[in-house]
Order: C-alpha cells, then sequence, then structure tokens
C-alpha cells in the first residue's frame, strides 16, 4: 500500500508540472493584464514601472522559471487585483466552496442513494419509473437555470427562503461555516440543491444499475436461499458491493463539484473560490488564475488517492492483495 | 424412512417474450430422510428450475401455477413469503454450482455462517462465531480459525464450495438441495466433495436433492434417480434398476451417447433434433420427435407411466403391456443389425508432425516501487511433446496446470520462453510476418466456448471465409464460396447457415461453425481447447463424431485440451498428463490410461466418476484421498523436488531433492517419478 501512494504521489507531481507548463501559457495567451490594471491615464514611465513591478517584462520562459522557483517555497504568486499573496485569498474563500460543496454531495447521497436502490429493486413500479424520468431531467436541466428557477420560486414568490450570500456563520475551530446556524442552513440550502442535481441523477443510475446486476447475481440467490431478510440481503449484501463504484464517482463528482460550483456561486452570490476565479478573469489577475487551477488540479490528484484507498477498505480483494503489483 | 419433503404436480411458467414458457409440467416427486435423489438431465429440461421452484425462489417472471410442495406434510406454496424465509436455510438448504461467485467476495467467510445462525436464532455473538468455526472444521477446512476471517476469494475452489457446504447445513435442514455441486470443480476435488457431501448426509440423516447434468456422479450417490426431459419427469427408479434398464429411448441414447475406454473406434449414439419449445400444450410424447422407435400414437397420446415394478418407471408408450408386440419386434430388429465395426486402428506412422521440445512459458510477476521481476509464474515449464499425422494427443490435467497455455504457446499466441518447436521439420517458435502467416494457417484452434469465440455480428459464411481470404487460400471470392459450401456440409449444417449469425444456432452447431472455420485453412494439426466442455452430453457425442471422422477422412491431427477423462478415453490415442506447467507422464492411450505409473494420473484416473466398473483401476482409499485434499500449489511458487510430492501418497524424503528424471518404462510410455522403475 505504502509502495502505491508514493508511486502515486511520485505520477501527481508529473501531472502537477505538466498541468503548471499548459495554464501558464494558456493564461498568456489569453492576454496582457496592463490594460485592465493600469488605468489610461498613466504616463508611459508609470506603465513601465508597473510593468517592471509585475515581472511582466521579462520572457515567458523566464516568468515560468520564476515561478517555478517561487512555487517550491509555496509562493504562487500576489494577486494583481488585491496585492496579496494569491494562495492567501483562495485559502480564505475555500471554507465557503468547501462548505457548499460538501453539503451538494450529502443531498446526492441522501436523496440519491435511496431512490436508486429502489428503482432498481422495483424497475417496473409507477415510483421506480417516476424516478427514472425525473432523473434523466436532473441530468439535463442546465445549471444556471435551475438555480434562476428555485430563486424564483422560493426566494421571489413563496419568500421562504433567501436568494443570495452565506447569511450569519459560526466559526468552527477559526473557519466560518454557515450549516451551524439556521439562518446559514437556509441559505444554504438553494445553491446546495442547485449543485447536488446532477449528482442526485447520476447517483440514482449508477445505483439502480448497480442494484439491477447485484440482483442477477449467485451470492444473491444464495443469499435469499439461505432465508434472509430483505433488509440483510439489500442492506449489506447487495449494498456493500455496489458501494464500490458508487463511492468512485461520488469522489470524482466532489471534485467536479469544487472546480464547478463558479456557476452556481455566481448566481447565489456565494462568496467561494469559484466566484473569485470569475472576478480574477474579469480583471486577468493571473497569479490568482494559476494558482486557482493549480490548487484545482492538487485537489482533483488528492482525491483520486483518497478514491483508491477508499476502494481497499470497501474491497478486501484490493486491500489483501498487494496494490503495488498493478 | 419417512418422506420429508414431497413434490406434487408441480407447474411453473415463466413470461417471454415468446409467451408463456412452461419449464414445469407436473412434477411429482418424494424424497425420504436419509435418501439421496437424484434429478439427471440435460440443460434446459426443468431440473435447476425444480429446485428453484421447491425454494420459491423464482426469477421475476416465473410463478407456480399449481402443484404442492410439501414438507413434512404441509405445504409450503400456501406459506407468506415471510414464513418462507424461515424455511429457507433453516428447513431447506440450498448449494448452488459456482462457489466462486454465489459467495459474497465482500463478506468473510465467517461472516457468512454466521448470519444464518443469528438469522434463525440458532446462536448469536460469540457462540454464533465459534459453532460457525466448528462448522468450517466439519466441512474439513484446516486451520478454520484463520479462515473465518479470510474473504473467499483467498480460498482455493474447493474449499470454497466446503464453505458453500458449510452455510447451506449451518442452521441443519433437514433438506439439501444441492445443484450440480461439482460441476465447476477439478475431478480430484469433486471426489472429495461428493465424499464429504455423502458423510454429512449419513451423520445428520438429512435428505437431499442432487441435480447435476453428470450420470456418473449420480451413479456414485443416489439412491433413486428421475430423468428429465422437456419440463417432465420421464423415468423415475431406484440407481441400480435405473442404470441397467434404461427402459425409456431418451435414456437409452443417453447412456450410449457417454464416451468411454468401451467405446472406442465406435460412433457415439446421437439424438437428432432438438428439444422442443416449451411453450403451451403438447398432444403427444415430447420425445416423440427425436425418437427412433416413434409411431402414430406417440405423436396422438401423451404417454403414462409404465415400467417392470412400481418403483421403476417410464413415460413411454413401448412399455405398455398392449403394446408388448411392438417392443419385442423392435428388439428382434435391433438384434438384427450388424454392428458397426470397431475401426480404431491408428494410421500408419507417417512420422512425427510436430515436435515439441522443452517449451517455456513464464509470465513475470513485477512488485515494489519500479516494478521489479520478482519471480516467474512458470505455467509451461519444460514441456516436451510430440504429435504424429492423423493422431490425437490428449493433453490432461486439472485447471491451471498450464495445458491450456501450452497450446496457445504452440500457435505462438502467447509469448513463448524458450525452448523448440517443429512443425513438419522445421523450427516454428520466432518466425515472424509472412512466415508466421503461413504456419498458423497449416496448424489452427478450436475453443472452449462456442459463444464468445466467434464474431457476433459477422455472418457465418463471413466467419469461415474470412480465414481464408487471409491466408490466402481460394483464387478468388467465387472459389472461396464454393468452399465455405463445401465446408458447411463436411461440418453437417445446411447450405444456407452461411448467410446465418451466430446467435442463430445452438451451442453444438456453433461449435461445429468453429470447427468449420479452423478446417477452413486445410490444416494439418487442429488444437481443441476443451471444445466440448460447455455442452451437453448428446451434444458432445455428435461434435466427437464429427472430429472422428474429420480424421480419418482429411488426416488431420488433433491436440485435446481437456480435463474430461471420458472424452480422452474414448477418443486419444496418446495421451499426456500434466501437473503445474510440467508433463509427468505420457504414452499412448493405451498405457497411460490402464496402466498408469506416475501417482498423480492413478488418483487423476481413479477419481474419476464412473457409471460402471468398467476401469481395472482400484478406487481410490482414504488415505490416498487424504494426501489429495492438500491445495493444489500456486505455479508462481511450485514446491522443491518433485511439484507432485506435497500431494502423493508415496512421497519420500528424496522427493524434495530434485525434479525427477524421466524414466521409460516403453519405448512410448515416459514417467516422471523416481519411484518408477523402467521395466
Amino acid at each position: 500500500m505504502l509502495v502505491f501512494v508514493i508511486r502515486r504521489l511520485l505520477q501527481s507531481l508529473l501531472v502537477l508540472f505538466v498541468m503548471s507548463l499548459l495554464v501558464f501559457a494558456g493564461v498568456y495567451a489569453v492576454g496582457t493584464p496592463i490594460d485592465i490594471l493600469i488605468s489610461p491615464e498613466a504616463t508611459q514611465a508609470d506603465r513601465i514601472a508597473v510593468v517592471a513591478a509585475l515581472g511582466l517584462d521579462k520572457p515567458l520562459w523566464l516568468q515560468y522559471l520564476l515561478f517555478v522557483q517561487h512555487a517550491f517555497g509555496g509562493d504562487l504568486g500576489k494577486s494583481f487585483a488585491y496585492n496579496i499573496p494569491a494562495i492567501q485569498l483562495i485559502f480564505e474563500r475555500m471554507p465557503a466552496t468547501l462548505e457548499l460543496a460538501s453539503f451538494a454531495m450529502l443531498l446526492a447521497v441522501v436523496i440519491g442513494l435511496p431512490l436508486g436502490l429502489y428503482a432498481g429493486l422495483k424497475p417496473k413500479s409507477l415510483p421506480a419509473r417516476s424516478i427514472m424520468a425525473g432523473s434523466i431531467l436532473g441530468f439535463s436541466l442546465p445549471t444556471f437555470w435551475v438555480g434562476l428557477m428555485l430563486i424564483m420560486v422560493f426566494a421571489v414568490w413563496l419568500g421562504w427562503l433567501p436568494s443570495n450570500g452565506r447569511g450569519s456563520t459560526v466559526a468552527l475551530l477559526g473557519v466560518p461555516v454557515s450549516f451551524l446556524s439556521i439562518d446559514g442552513l437556509r441559505h444554504l440550502l438553494l445553491p446546495g440543491l442547485t449543485l447536488a442535481l446532477l449528482n442526485i441523477a447520476l447517483i440514482i443510475r449508477l445505483t439502480r444499475a448497480g442494484t439491477q446486476e447485484a440482483l442477477l447475481t449467485d451470492y444473491v440467490k444464495f443469499a435469499r436461499a439461505k432465508g434472509l431478510t430483505d433488509a440483510r440481503v439489500v442492506g449489506v449484501h447487495i449494498l456493500k458491493n455496489i458501494l464500490i463504484p458508487i463511492v468512485t464517482v461520488i469522489a470524482l463528482q466532489f471534485g467536479s463539484v469544487i472546480a464547478f460550483a463558479v456557476v452556481t456561486e455566481t448566481i447565489f452570490a456565494w462568496p467561494g473560490m469559484g466566484k473569485l476565479l470569475i472576478d480574477s478573469i474579469n480583471v486577468l489577475d493571473r497569479p490568482v488564475i494559476v494558482a486557482y487551477l493549480l490548487i484545482v488540479v492538487a485537489m482533483f490528484i488528492l482525491i483520486n488517492l483518497l478514491v483508491d484507498i477508499a476502494y481497499s477498505l470497501l474491497d478486501p480483494r484490493v486491500r489483501l492483495s498487494d496494490a503495488g503489483t498493478n | 424412512m419417512t418422506d420429508v419433503l414431497e413434490v406434487r404436480n408441480l407447474h411453473t411458467r415463466i413470461d417471454s417474450a415468446s409467451g408463456v414458457v412452461h419449464p414445469l409440467d407436473g412434477i411429482d416427486l418424494t424424497l425420504k430422510a436419509g435418501e439421496t435423489f437424484a434429478i439427471v438431465g440435460e440443460s434446459g429440461s426443468g431440473k435447476s428450475m425444480t429446485a428453484l421452484s421447491i425454494m420459491r425462489l423464482l426469477p421475476e417472471p416465473g410463478w407456480i401455477e399449481r402443484g404442492e410442495v410439501n414438507l413434512d406434510g404441509h405445504n409450503i406454496l400456501t406459506l407468506p413469503e415471510y414464513r418462507m424465509r424461515d424455511v429457507r436455510g433453516a428447513r431447506i438448504g440450498m448449494i448452488f454450482q459456482e462457489p466462486a461467485t454465489s459467495l459474497n467476495p465482500v463478506l468473510t467467510c465467517g461472516e457468512q455462517i454466521v448470519e444464518v445462525l443469528e438469522r434463525h436464532k440458532i446462536e448469536e455473538g460469540p457462540a454464533a462465531r465459534r459453532r460457525a468455526t466448528e462448522w468450517l472444521k466439519r466441512v474439513g477446512i484446516p486451520d478454520p480459525e484463520r479462515r473465518m476471517d479470510e474473504y473467499p476469494f483467498q480460498l482455493s475452489g474447493g474449499m470454497k464450495q466446503r464453505v458453500m457446504i458449510a452455510v447451506a447445513l449451518a442452521a441443519e435442514p433437514q433438506v439439501l438441495i444441492a445443484d450440480e455441486p461439482t460441476t465447476a470443480l477439478d475431478v480430484t476435488i469433486q471426489a472429495q466433495i461428493l465424499d464429504l457431501l455423502k458423510s454429512l448426509q449419513k451423520e445428520r440423516g438429512m435428505a437431499m436433492l442432487l441435480i447435476t447434468h453428470d450420470l456418473a456422479v449420480v451413479a456414485q450417490m443416489a439412491h433413486r434417480v428421475a430423468l428429465m426431459y422437456a419440463g417432465e419427469i420421464v423415468k423415475i427408479g431406484p440407481r441400480d434398476a435405473f442404470f441397467a434398464q434404461p427402459l425409456h429411448p431418451y435414456a437409452l441414447k443417453l447412456f450410449a451417447s457417454l464416451p468411454g475406454a468401451g467405446k472406442r473406434g465406435e460412433p457415439l449414439a446421437s439424438i437428432k433434433g432438438f428439444v422442443p419449445p416449451l411453450h403451451g400444450q403438447f398432444t403427444g410424447c415430447r420425445f416423440a420427435d427425436r425418437c427412433d422407435y416413434a409411431y402414430d400414437r406417440c405423436r396422438k397420446q401423451a404417454p403414462a407411466w409404465h415400467g417392470p415394478d412400481p418403483q421403476h418407471q417410464a413415460r413411454c408408450h413401448l412399455l405398455d403391456p398392449r403394446e408388448e408386440w411392438r417392443l419385442a419386434e423392435l428388439l428382434r430388429r435391433e438384434d438384427d443389425k450388424v454392428p458397426e465395426a470397431a475401426d480404431f486402428a491408428a494410421p500408419a506412422d507417417a512420422g512425427d508432425l510436430l515436435e515439441v521440445r522443452d517449451l517455456k512459458v513464464h509470465f513475470p510477476i513485477r512488485k515494489g516501487l519500479l516494478k521489479k521481476v520478482v519471480g516467474q509464474v512458470k505455467a509451461v515449464d519444460g514441456v516436451s511433446l510430440s504429435i504424429r499425422q492423423g493422431r490425437t494427443l490428449a493433453l490432461v490435467g486439472e485447471s491451471g496446470c498450464g495445458k491450456t497455455t501450452a497450446g496457445k504457446a504452440l500457435l505462438q499466441l502467447v509469448p513463448v520462453t524458450g525452448g523448440t518447436v517443429r512443425f513438419g521439420g522445421n523450427e516454428v517458435l520466432g518466425l515472424k510476418g509472412a512466415e508466421l502467416k503461413r504456419m498458423r494457417s497449416r496448424m489452427q484452434l478450436v475453443f472452449q466456448d462456442p459463444f464468445g469465440s466467434l464474431n457476433p455480428r459477422m455472418r457465418v459464411g463471413e466467419i469461415i471465409a474470412e480465414g481464408m481470404a487471409s491466408f490466402g487460400i481460394g483464387a478468388n471470392a467465387q472459389a472461396r464460396n464454393d468452399r465455405v459450401a463445401e465446408l458447411l456440409g463436411q461440418v453437417g449444417l445446411a447450405v444456407e447457415s452461411r448467410y446465418k449469425y451466430p446467435h442463430e444456432f445452438s451451442g453444438g452447431q456453433r461449435q461445429r461453425i468453429a470447427i468449420a472455420r479452423a478446417l477452413a485453412a486445410n490444416p494439418q494439426l487442429i488444437v481443441c481447447d476443451e471444445p466440448t466442455s460447455a455442452l451437453d452430453v448428446s451434444v458432445q457425442a455428435q461434435i466427437l463424431n464429427l472430429l472422428k471422422d474429420l480424421q480419418k477422412t482429411l488426416g488431420v491431427s488433433f491436440l485435446f485440451i481437456t480435463h474430461n477423462i471420458g472424452v480422452v478415453e474414448y477418443l486419444a490415442h496418446d495421451v499426456a498428463v500434466m501437473y503445474l506447467g510440467r508433463i509427468v507422464e505420457s504414452g499412448t492411450a493405451e498405457e497411460v490410461l490402464n496402466r498408469p505409473r506416475h501417482p498423480y494420473t492413478q488418483a487423476l484416473l481413479a477419481a474419476v466418476p464412473r457409471l460402471n466398473t468398467e476401469s481395472k483401476l482400484p478406487p481410490l482409499t482414504s488415505e490416498v484421498k487424504e494426501h489429495l485434499a492438500a491445495d493444489i500449489p500456486s505455479p508462481a511458487n511450485p514446491p522443491a523436488g518433485c511439484h507432485f510430492h506435497t500431494r502423493c501418497p508415496l512421497a519420500v524424503e528424496a522427493c524434495k531433492a530434485a525434479y525427477p528424471a524421466e524414466v521409460a518404462v516403453s519405448a512410448t510410455h515416459k514417467v516422471r517419478c523416481i519411484m518408477v522403475q523402467p521395466e
């Protein structure tokens, strides 16, 4: 297992390196931030001074080498717009996004898993058909539209829930969180649901397919022949087996939810990383964009690693055979 | 003995796209305490459906239309589902065919036994665990404490089957239903599992319903036997009488289609036609269309039960006392038939076609950060054999011994580590490009699974012609077309078959297509890898007859890779026995099968269940069985010295020292065992 983790970490470094190259070149190609950052009235001398201060006068390869050099010291550059380290800026916003993403995934599992199990066990019943039809909506409705509709219905027409912001936060270990107060929860609900919708649909489909496949297996037949109750056959024999692919998808989706919460955060004015990214792109704040993308990549890598470890906890075949051999 | 289980007039139905299917049409049987009752039949006869109906575990679209299943006099078909769950596992236990897939892969062996004990309120908590451990010990699992916490994948196939038996018996049911309990196992393991079932049954006095397609297993295990065909029982009787008098024409054919040493040289009996579709009502006998003795009454009226005594009966009009004259007439006609001359003279010695020396296939095991090679799986480790023109060499051995890999290595379908393969006098290993292609056209392959080995999206004609085109056989498309028609005729298929797709054919027909495809390249050698093990006996007989005919007319040689000793006895001229990547004994079929010298060959042959006592070999003693019960070692780490010493009843210290040299018992008979002296 240790060998496996070490090999994966080495591979991850390679991925990070390639990614940094791509991101750096890509952001450079988008355009120069000078025109946005410096007011048109500034003199040519001021202009040159600012360009030199930001290091934009150097050739691209030198800029990249300097960036890499600093990156090894944990410094991904200072934000052009805020003039504070990009990392610090991102980490300040991160808890909000993480909270939103976790809440959305929790909703997805709590709603998706039971519905998927039901649809798999009784595929021909009316509720199961409705669930499956509903899941198609979950796949096909665009996030921004769902968000807007939810705001219109629950915030504007019914006035039950707030439409933007985090509400009042409570400090948990020094980090501000929303879910510990009623007001915070009310603020979480709409953006969380918006973000969860696609994942609910995904988990329903996966769980249903897994359940139907498991129902045909010999071990389920044998479990029934032992006289076990349905609760035990479904809850232990089936669930433990189908959880493996579901956990993978949940974890990978968690990554994408974090990375692509951009739209939802913008609609609900949720003060997270996604909103920061949009703002940074608007002003071409290069260090923040680069840092953000690299952090997201690192997060994906970490999640993938955790999935592999989770695998080994769920599947004894992985746990007990040397994972390093494959 | 009292009746424990009684099935009366059981009718099961299944909804399908093509209408309601009747897999069971009026099944009657009784099971007495302490008795083994066997249901035999070919696939689709309804034998597994009977078991699932009794357990009320039918697949979703199936239901029981009418009938009774009385357990201790109470009909369990009328119980509500929640009460039925108290019956399953506790009063009727069931084991399935595939131990590898029937145990839940993510639960430990212990958990799977304990949950039965707790469900049926026999023991709870630590007491349940103790009881489960006892059960593992009772089914013969060494070191049960450790095995309790192991997962199924850590156990060998035989061990898994033992665990499944422990699970099924943990709640001490009165009835055990065993559905093909040993079909997935090797013969030496099968012998142990059958013994275990027998002894547990005796100890507990339970009734056992044994479901199998293997007549020899039935002959060994059952007290009474029922033969099923197309959803009904066609013959029922006590074991000895059942096998001594076929009574029913179907039973007669079935017995005659079994390959074996006694039938060498004769064609095996085969049954014409197919099992009829099971939709709706039959007006006459279900077997009439395939029966050689059918007459008008058979098509008009369903036969009643007749037979020499009330215990031994069959559904056949010919047994009706009023038809006695007809039966006598038929028997007289049968006697007049001149038996086909046994023709098993091996062809004149035309020299070696294939000469394999010291063939090795090693697969590296990689481990660690840099994937360093830390060992080798020696799948094939120095195999030498030769096949002569027009003869059949059988390569036999248990699963995992490397026989399939050896076959693939000859055709260079797996990378070869070392050795030489001379085909028609020329070295073929290391050939590349056009030369390799030319060589491959001379050596063809027929696979075990006729479903997976034919491309489902190609028409049969295309499948057969494809190889010809790629090997450049046939001048043009027209010539190839003619050849396809000729090949289809040769393997006994209609010419129109060329326009159909593989899924339109039965398993046996598909295997014929695969043989036609192999023949298309005009090969001199065909490697047949278990070509009949996925087929029913009556279909197997047809394929074996076909292969023998082809050998006679085309002079092609066969390398027959199989674990089925009956097939070997029937078909092979020469035999090589493989164990853990090496050949331990080889010689002519007569030498190896009748006078085996290697202890492994002796054990293998003795473990094969047989219909009658045609084998001259003494049965295995319990001491020998105990030795054999040891797990087959892994080919990645074979035991030092003779690989077989860990399971050998004759092993001495010297066996562990070095791999035994080849001892020539005769010019053709060679054995690798230090206990064998040349004669």
